[in-house]
């Protein structure tokens, strides 16, 4: 039997292309139907509907899970578990990088998970949002004060200014501790000026490469 | 920007908190394998196999959620299986950090879990992609609907809060949600810390949140070559949070308080309050104990919900009250998978019926009887004891719940004249070329053109039966055939398809007008602070006119757009949620 396979397929092969190893009729498609044309290319990317779909369904419930799945994805947007790359290094290191860093460029981590809970390997430096900034700031108040004591006494009182910059410190410590909420507060406001002790406002140091990106309008004045 | 579109009062309760049923005694659980006495490694358990249109939707949902790095590493750890940090960090050829920032995000959200690796306790850990965590983030909008239903703004808002950050402890979650209430609230007032405690705990009662398991002491540790170690014969399952006996138990803090207005401008009026506030954010007595949804309860109600409406629709709003009833009696003492729910006797429902449905005893018959004697089969009746112990199918139900959606996707796609050779093929299994022109009244050539159509879609399948042992074409029969379930995973493969597209073509219509939104963000941050600080009508009109009328027309456009996609992803889920119901009530059977 297997020989007249066999011999069945040999026979179909080039002879005829329309042999198929069953019966057409039995499948439905009688003598001399018309079958449709055969596709010589892949189907079309938007074909055209015969139906059109059902229009959605409304409501309210419809419209507030709406409102919320908005809502939703946009605040994902600003929680610590949004993870960004650190921006590509430029070509040149330049001067307002340092007070211009939007994106992280550290390996440290913005939201602090429980260490007890993942594996070791897993553990990175958290990164602390305004760490030391008010320390920074009292310490350099005092320092011209404690660079005209020393020029003023010199040899005689050292030991004792010593001793009263430590404890100058040591109270602006105590200080700083009582002071530092109220003060966090009140940085944050003046934060987009205030950061990382320059003088300068934070536009300052726009070095000019995002100008120009949005108006693309008075092309005609000459920009000098 | 956030809670302007939704104002939290806006909608009012309408399910009480008799759909849910009495909180009582744990449900008993069907014994595990013994796994500690045979030795199983943890990276053997087997997988989900996972399709690629699976993959692609996680891969867009990750990355709208947690962006670029960790749809990388999610999409990596989803199509390798169980694989190390060091891997891991070489296949995807990113940094180290990255990849370690990007597994404790995932890991914090429960899409990936770790264990110890193939060859043991000492070998490097492995992590482990869940698929079906990632695709629950499309239902996210439902889950905290239906909390807002159920126990109004707060449990929305706590269920919200729990969801994003992925687990939580009590402390820090009732402090949020506080804050965030009084927030919305008139001036002056604020809400108080036992007024969250307590719709926490009803949430926790009702086991819509639940404690997160225990992490598995091999894993954590680090890796000890004693001898000890290998002895003690490791159970490196890893703890499902339905394990844990303390699953559903309060942590015993007291949490007293209000919650804190954030003010941006005036600092100087509220010292003491912004100290306050630093004070508080100490231990409270509950570290360690993190919370995270109970995504099986909420299917459950989703369950319920749909078979109660099914009810309703198909017979009339007293019998889905009574199918209502037994549902809620049944919660507690019904395992998710079960194919029916406990026998319950006429008079037990009689008794648990809602006081302002008071319909007669006998009455209460004539419907039971109705309710069994349709075609449908939700409920069944399994004894005459007690005026009869009738149960809910709840297999049967989900399997007419899909095959209604099959039907109803034949028909919309092909026409009444398909759908109805659909269902009749459902109905008797296999039928001939020429039975079915006859069963279906359809003229030979229309049968004949929407059969093939149906077969080359997949919906319809054939099956040979041969009458002579060589199979010889003229002498078999050739039937025409629809299996339920094997359409079903078809269709449900269809929906994820369909739900990347639409993401996918989102994003492409957001990208597309970037530079236009972008600049309306900045208009309106521009006339939100003009307004700040008080400046006269003209300016804000000057600024409104900066984007001209037809920006302002591309502008509707698109949030129409986004809005009808949205509006789109939401329905495909719920179709996605019947049919996955079905699958699993299926394969667990």
């Amino acid at each position: 039997m297997t020989h007249q396979l066999a011999a069945m397929a040999g026979r179909g092969r080039g002879r005829g292309r329309g042999q198929m190893t069953f019966n057409l009729e039995d499948v439905g498609i009688g003598r001399g139907d018309s079958l449709p044309p055969t596709t010589f290319k892949p189907s079309p990317l938007f074909p055209a509907m015969s139906v059109q779909p059902v229009p959605l369904q409304t409501g309210e419930e419809v419209e507030y899970m709406l409102a919320l799945k908005q809502e939703l994805r946009a605040a994902t947007k600003n929680l610590p578990f949004y993870i960004r790359r650190a921006a590509n290094k430029r070509d040149v290191d330049r001067y307002s990088d340092k007070y211009q860093s939007g994106e992280p460029k550290d390996s440290t981590i913005e939201w602090s998970p429980d260490w007890s809970r993942l594996p070791k390997e897993l553990c990175i430096k958290v990164r602390k949002p305004q760490g030391k900034k008010p320390i920074p700031q009292v310490k350099r108040l005092k320092k011209p004060l404690v660079g005209k004591e020393e020029i003023l006494m010199k040899l005689e009182t050292l030991e004792k200014k010593e001793e009263a910059v430590n404890s100058e410190e040591e109270e602006d410590d105590e200080k700083k501790k009582t002071n530092q909420e109220e003060e966090q507060a009140e940085e944050e406001d003046y934060e987009e000026d205030f950061e990382e002790d320059t003088d300068y406002i934070m536009s300052y140091f726009d070095n000019g490469e995002e100008f120009g990106g949005d108006s693309d309008e008075n092309m005609d004045e000459a920009t000098y | 920007m956030r809670g302007n579109r939704r104002s939290l009062r806006h909608l009012s309760q309408n399910s009480t908190n008799s759909d849910v049923g009495p909180p009582t005694h744990q449900r008993v659980r069907s014994a595990g394998s013994p796994s500690c006495i045979i030795q199983t490694l943890w990276a053997k358990k087997p997988i989900k196999k996972m399709t690629a249109q699976e993959v692609r939707l996680c891969g867009l949902l990750l990355q709208e959620h947690f962006g670029e790095v960790v749809e990388r590493i999610g999409t990596h750890l989803l199509r390798g299986g169980a694989q190390n940090l060091r891997t891991i960090a070489n296949e995807t050829n990113t940094p180290l950090d990255l990849v370690k920032k990007s597994l404790c995000v995932l890991v914090q959200h429960g899409v990936c879990d770790f264990g110890s690796g193939r060859r043991g306790p000492g070998s490097p850990v492995e992590y482990r992609g869940n698929c079906e965590r990632v695709l629950r983030i499309l239902r996210y909008p439902r889950y905290i609907y239906t909390a807002k239903t159920l126990y109004g703004d707060t449990g929305e808002l706590i269920v919200e809060e729990v969801l994003q950050r992925g687990h939580m402890t009590m402390s820090n979650t009732v402090k949020t949600v506080a804050d965030r209430l009084t927030h919305n609230m008139e001036e002056g007032r604020s809400m108080e810390y036992s007024e969250v405690v307590s719709s926490f705990s009803k949430l926790v009662e009702t086991h819509f949140l639940q404690r997160c398991p225990p992490v598995a002491e091999t894993a954590t540790a680090a890796p000890s070559a004693t001898p000890a170690t290998h002895r003690t014969p490791a159970s490196v399952t890893p703890p499902t949070a339905e394990s844990n006996p303390d699953c559903y138990k309060l942590p015993p803090v007291t949490l007293t308080g209000r919650g804190k207005r954030r003010r941006s401008s005036d600092d100087g009026e509220e010292p003491g309050g912004v100290k306050k506030a630093k004070m508080d954010s100490e231990s409270c007595g509950d570290e360690g104990i993190y919370w995270q949804v109970n995504f099986e309860r909420f299917h459950q109600h989703f369950r319920d919900q749909a078979i109660i409406s099914a009810v309703a629709s198909k017979l009339d709003q007293t019998s889905s009250e009574i199918v209502r009833t037994m549902l809620r009696m049944s919660e507690v003492t019904t395992t998710p998978t079960a194919a029916y729910t406990q026998p319950l006797s006429a008079n037990e429902i009689f008794r648990s019926l809602p006081p302002n449905y008071s319909i007669s005893r006998p009455i209460l018959d004539q419907y039971l009887s109705l309710l069994v004697d349709d075609p449908m089969e939700f409920v069944g009746k399994s004894g005459d004891s007690g005026g009869g112990m009738y149960v809910v199918n709840l297999h049967r139900a989900l399997a007419n719940l899909a095959r209604a959606t099959l039907e109803s996707v034949v028909q919309e796609r092909f026409g009444s004249r398909s759908a109805r050779i659909f269902r009749l093929l459902l109905r008797k299994r296999h039928l001939e070329q020429k039975q079915v022109e006859d069963f279906a009244m359809i003229p030979a050539k229309e049968a004949k053109d929407m059969l093939y159509t149906l077969l080359s879609e997949n919906l319809v399948q054939l099956q040979e039966i041969p009458k002579t042992p060589d199979h010889a074409p003229s002498r078999t029969f050739y039937l025409y055939t629809v299996n339920q379930l094997p359409t079903a995973r078809l269709l449900l493969q269809h929906c994820y398809k369909t739900v990347a597209n639409l993401i996918e073509r989102r994003l492409f219509e957001t990208k597309e007008n970037k530079r236009l939104l972008e600049k309306s963000q900045r208009i309106e941050a521009i006339l939100a602070s003009l307004q700040a600080s008080g400046a006269e009508p003209e300016q804000l009109t000057e600024v409104e006119e900066m984007i001209t009328a037809p920006e302002r027309q591309q502008l509707e456009a698109l949030r129409h757009h986004i809005n009808k996609l949205d509006s789109t992803e939401n329905q495909v889920d719920e179709t996605i949620f019947l049919l996955e119901s079905y699958i699993i009530s299926t394969k667990s059977k």
